[in-house]
């Protein structure tokens, strides 16, 4: 069985595997995770705020974006984006939007909604004392905000945000289901055209178990690091 | 949005001649339903034995939990379900390849067991922290009477570590049923793959993709209430949610 094992389709293959595949995977991994963070901290800040309507909103934006699976989140917006588009810019027909374009929009909207529930945990994890001393200092709600609570509560819940990235990261891999060649998905389109299923599903697997797995070694040290500190 | 919105579809005949659209899509959902049973069971399973093996004072013990662990949530459940759809069977020996492959149902039971065994490290991580979370002293106890070890889970640890996570566990389990949708990727056609069918034979995207939300939402719905029904029922006097 091993015997068979075609070692070269992977060398041959490496440059489109990585410099097309894994960058793609790790450009959408980085900007969904850096846009589901801004959003996900403002849906945290809207169901904070006091405002009841706001709350409620936010609140039904999260629950109904995790009661729905991923899959057909993509398929979602992967077919409303163009209308979206269309609307937002008054064009006549459809607009059509890029496979890359449409799956950033995808993941940073799928995203918030669990990055959102991360900073509600941390900003409620700040002592009231903190927001409150921050008003006797004449701070606004925004400075109060962005100068005392928000820095507190990203670091202390960085190791979580960081292990729902490595979520993430692998959850991009379901951009397959649009043919889109994220490493996945480069790795699938060079198996099916050399009949390789065996050595580039078993090379995908083995890359993304090790940087998975360097990542969250590097979370767990961080974390021992902050745990000391405090 | 020049949409051609057409809510009449799901009532119409559907092409491959098994009833309407509608029928097409509560099929998918009860194929969704059942893949997220047997793999719930699986998960539960395994995930128990895996969780106990954490918590055991054996160091191998703890280390083959570990690996177990590590190995499941490392690798995208995509990924995963290729290596068990694809890969497994031409490892094999060729026998046994050809009659994984010829297996009737095959995507079934790949994804059950593919996103069971996926869902299994997480419930293992759950159980290990709710064993964990007991104070010393239920062991010590259980240890003082002359219980076994084997005894002293069955009968004390187990019964209010499974309670205590069961809140964690209701949403481990809302996530294998939308995990059942990556299946799509090797064949199995559940709610998410019929809405893709019926967008495909009817152009009706948005209407299909709808009433497949829809049910999503209302397989969430019926799952939370259960599980608080649930835990009202089996809540622990004394504890937070006891009270």
């Amino acid at each position: 069985m091993l015997g068979s094992f075609d070692f070269d389709v992977i060398r041959r293959s490496l440059p489109y595997l990585f410099v097309d595949g894994m960058t793609f995977t790790l450009t959408l991994t980085a900007l969904s995770a850096l846009g589901g963070l801004v959003f996900g901290t403002l849906i945290a800040l809207m169901r904070l705020s006091g405002f009841k309507l706001l709350g409620r909103i936010a609140g039904l934006y999260v629950d109904f974006m995790r009661s729905l699976p991923l899959v057909l989140v993509i398929f979602w917006f992967y077919f409303l984006v163009p209308y979206i588009g269309q609307w937002l810019t008054g064009a006549s027909r459809p607009i059509s939007v890029g496979a890359f374009a449409s799956s950033l929009i995808t993941f940073i909207m799928f995203e918030a909604a669990y990055f959102s529930e991360i900073m509600r945990a941390g900003i409620q994890s700040i002592s009231r004392g903190q927001p409150a001393a921050a008003s006797a200092l004449g701070l606004t709600y925004a400075q109060s905000m962005r100068y005392v609570v928000l820095p507190q509560a990203f670091r202390n819940m960085l190791p979580v945000l960081l292990t729902q990235t490595i979520v993430l990261f692998q959850d991009t891999s379901l951009v397959y289901v649009l043919s889109i060649p994220d490493f996945l998905g480069a790795a699938s389109k060079v198996a099916q055209r050399d009949g390789r299923l065996v050595e580039m599903y078993l090379f995908a697997a083995v890359v993304y178990f090790t940087i998975s797995c360097l990542a969250s070694f590097g979370v767990r040290r961080l974390q021992a690091r902050i745990a000391i500190v405090r | 949005m020049n949409y051609h919105w057409n809510w009449q579809i799901f009532f119409e005949p559907n092409p491959t001649g098994s009833g309407t659209y509608l029928d097409m899509l509560l099929s998918g959902l009860a194929l969704t339903i059942k893949t997220a049973l047997t793999a719930w069971i699986i998960a539960l399973v395994f995930g128990s034995v895996v969780g106990v093996l954490r918590t055991l004072p054996s160091k191998v013990a703890g280390w083959i939990g570990f690996c177990y662990v590590e190995f499941f949530r490392n690798m995208p459940l995509l990924v995963q379900l290729f290596l068990w759809f694809f890969v497994l069977p031409e490892l094999l020996p060729r026998a046994a390849g050809l009659w994984l492959k010829q297996m009737p149902n095959a995507p079934f039971w790949t994804a059950s067991i593919g996103v069971g065994l996926f869902m299994s490290a997480r419930v293992a991580v759950q159980l290990a922290a709710g064993i964990a979370s007991l104070p010393r002293g239920q062991k010590q106890a259980a240890t003082a009477l002359g219980l076994t070890t084997a005894q002293t889970y069955r009968y004390v640890l187990l019964p209010m570590a499974y309670r205590i996570i069961l809140p964690p566990l209701t949403s481990e389990f809302l996530n294998t049923v939308k995990n059942t949708a990556v299946a799509i990727t090797i064949g199995l056609i559940e709610l998410t793959g019929q809405a893709r069918a019926m967008q495909e034979f009817s152009f009706q995207v948005f209407e299909a993709f709808t009433a497949a939300t829809i049910m999503y939402l209302l397989v969430n719905i019926v799952v939370v209430t259960g599980m608080r029904f649930l835990e009202r029922k089996v809540a622990i006097p004394g504890y937070i949610a006891g009270k």
